[in-house]
């Protein structure tokens, strides 16, 4: 079978002692940046992206999707353990993880949590595996028009989950797009809002913007909060889950899998929706729905495993599209253009060992996680002492370090410092940074498929509409547009978001 | 007439400014036509749709009656201190070297802090100075030069 052959030369590429090297280093220097508070996967892999630019294109991957996962991860520890969710789609692990860790059973959190994710990964493993070749076939198959309207719909899809005021987000969209723009233009070699400045003539660095917009930003953010944490005193034992447990769990776990798997899929799903979704339906279909938010196991292992699922399949886009669906996956994108490898459908068929071996290291890192985890458990309560006032000095040194290291060049940190003041503006304005940096990895692609769709259309713009694929994804994206627009459901989004704006 | 969300006024205001300068700096640039799109094309739709936008946003922050949502407070310290330590760090980093550079980083942004201890950033300057000197200069082996430029050293 093809599959197998496939998945044989991804553990042969991992199974390598510089890639398990690599992807054990990703996996727990992730944790052990998520699992520092109010630092999420998004920043983790902001802050580390740099670090990985001196290995070749596989470790580097593998490496990135191993920090991505350890730091989701270290978001789930800090939640149960401390309260304080690492990110937006560990808040749902709060409500019960906590729960469960003041009542004495923060062992069997964590261990559920662990197992629960490392069963979603497996399981999403093998769909990603299964779906890759198919549906980049199918990508094969798009034109110019197809591909514009398929961006139009994964950035349109991007602010339907996003909280917050979808219309500051289409702005924000378009913003990134234009900062997109910026540099040199392929087709014709102008040099565009580059204000004479050599350095701008590549463009505006992915790293410098992802660190300006969601490391620097994020640290003076939490530097205004002041800070409460209430550190769990008590010893965590207990980490064998009970027969019972098991019982009870099983089913959570499959069901949270399954609808993380979807949803990830989606454009703007991944981890966040899942999470939420996840735990909705465990509550919906529990005999009892008033132990939920009282330490329920099945409400951390579901969403735990939802999570894990949709984090991992919302790969599936990326590298059989080349289409980002949130912000994790447009700095995977990001990362594989530094590396001078364009995320799409031609990454199976030019890079085999690449892509089978980020997916095979993902089914390995998640055993990883599971092994790594519960022994060094202890060393993650002791960094959540580490008082922020010592912590994000740190965290800004490393940043400042690794963004001049990528080029050698100053003019990135002047940049970084200017696009951390600009993130710093959107938090207290109240515009999600996400859809901009989405429209920053897509702009220049979706510039180019707009010229090429109107050159072969000498120009007649019905050409998007006409193609029954293109004319489809476009309609997908107006009946998003629509929904988001409707007042009843914008009233529950809004809701949705109230409560997780209140605790992240 | 009375702004009803300053947050979303100021964010259309942004946009708007945003949007315009786009659609003015493009001009010098060639806008091409439909079928063979310039340089300029792409841009200055943008352009205008996000002066649209923000055009919008500030219509819908305005209102004649209604309640006036508060103005989020501001607390300028932290922002001051943690931009100014990285662009500091960037004009010193060349002629003062990574040894300077890193102690005044943390030093300067450990004031952003409310918690501001003197000896506590001091201590956190030299013990990070350590773990970056022993991890990015001597296991990664980066090229950033260590002594300031007048000791006439590289790293």
């Amino acid at each position: 079978m093809e599959l197998l052959s496939n998945l044989a030369l991804g553990f042969q590429i991992v199974i390598s002692p510089q890639n398990l090297l690599y992807c054990f280093l990703g996996t727990v220097i992730g944790t052990l940046i998520g699992v520092l508070p109010g630092i999420g996967p998004v920043q983790t892999i902001a802050i580390l992206l740099p670090t990985t630019f001196a290995l070749p294109p596989v470790s580097a991957l593998i490496m990135l999707a191993g920090i991505y996962y350890g730091a989701q991860y270290g978001g789930s520890t800090t939640s149960i353990l401390v309260n304080v969710p690492g990110e937006a789609s560990s808040v749902v692990t709060c409500l019960d993880g906590y729960q469960m860790a003041l009542r004495g059973r923060a062992g069997a959190a964590l261990t559920i949590s662990a197992l629960g994710s490392f069963v979603a990964g497996c399981f999403a493993t093998l769909l990603l595996a299964l779906l890759a070749l198919p549906l980049s076939e199918l990508a094969f198959k798009f034109g110019p028009a197809e591909y514009f309207s398929l961006m139009v719909f994964g950035l349109i899809g991007s602010i339907v989950f996003a909280s917050g005021s979808p219309i500051k987000a289409i702005g924000m969209i378009i913003l990134g797009l234009l900062l997109g723009v910026v540099g040199t233009d392929v087709t014709s070699g102008t040099q565009r809002f580059s204000f004479g400045i050599p350095e701008l003539a590549d463009g505006i660095g992915f790293v410098p913007l992802a660190m300006g917009l969601f490391g620097i930003s994020e640290i003076i953010k939490s530097l205004e909060r002041k800070e409460k944490r209430e550190i769990l005193k008590t010893k965590i034992f207990g980490f064998w889950l009970k027969k019972k447990d098991v019982k009870e769990v099983a089913p959570a776990v499959a069901r949270g899998t399954l609808t993380g798997s979807f949803l990830g899929i989606l454009p703007g799903g991944g981890g966040i929706l899942s999470s939420f979704v996840s735990y909705m339906l465990e509550k919906k279909v529990s005999r009892n729905p008033e132990t939920f938010g009282k330490g329920n196991i099945c409400g951390v292992a579901s969403p735990e495993s939802a999570n894990n699922a949709g984090a991992q399949t919302s790969f599936i886009p990326l590298l059989t599209l080349g289409i980002p669906t949130n912000v994790v996956m447009a700095m995977m994108a990001g990362a594989m253009m530094i590396h001078g490898i364009q995320p799409g459908p031609r990454v199976i068929s030019s890079n085999p060992e690449l892509f089978w071996g980020v997916i095979v290291s993902m089914w390995v890192g998640n055993l990883m996680l599971v092994i790594l985890n519960l022994p060094l458990i202890g060393i993650w309560v002791k960094l959540l002492t580490v008082p922020y006032r010592v912590l994000y000095p740190a965290i800004l040194l490393f940043c400042c370090i690794g963004i001049y290291s990528v080029n050698n060049n100053i003019f990135d940190i002047w940049l970084t410092a200017i696009l951390g003041f600009l993130g710093y503006l959107f938090v207290k304005l109240e515009c999600e940074p996400a859809p901009l940096i989405l429209g920053f990895v897509l702009g220049p692609m979706m510039e180019e498929n707009l010229r090429r769709g109107m050159l072969l259309s000498r120009g007649d713009p019905s050409v998007f509409f006409t193609r029954p694929l293109s004319l489809a994804f476009l309609l997908m994206a107006l009946a998003m547009l629509i929904v988001i627009a409707l007042p009843a459901i914008r009233r529950k989004r809004e809701d949705a978001f109230h409560e997780e704006g209140e605790k992240g | 007439m009375q702004i009803k969300n300053h947050k979303d006024f100021n964010t259309g205001l942004l946009f708007i400014f945003f949007g315009m300068s786009t659609t003015a700096l493009v001009r010098s640039y060639p806008i091409g036509t439909a079928a063979k799109m310039g340089p300029g094309y792409f841009p200055f739709i943008l352009g205008l749709m996000l002066t649209l936008l923000g055009l919008v946003i500030l219509l819908k922050s305005l209102s004649k009656v209604g309640k006036v949502r508060r103005k989020g407070s501001t607390h300028l310290r932290p922002a001051i201190f943690v931009l100014s330590s990285i662009v500091l760090f960037g004009l010193l980093l060349l002629p003062l070297g990574l040894l300077f550079s890193t102690l005044l980083l943390v030093f300067i942004s450990s004031m952003a802090s409310d918690e501001f201890k003197i000896k506590v950033a001091i201590l956190n300057a030299f013990v990070l100075l350590i773990i970056v000197l022993v991890i990015f200069i001597y296991l990664l082996q980066f090229q950033i030069p260590v002594f300031p430029a007048f000791l006439g050293s590289r790293a």
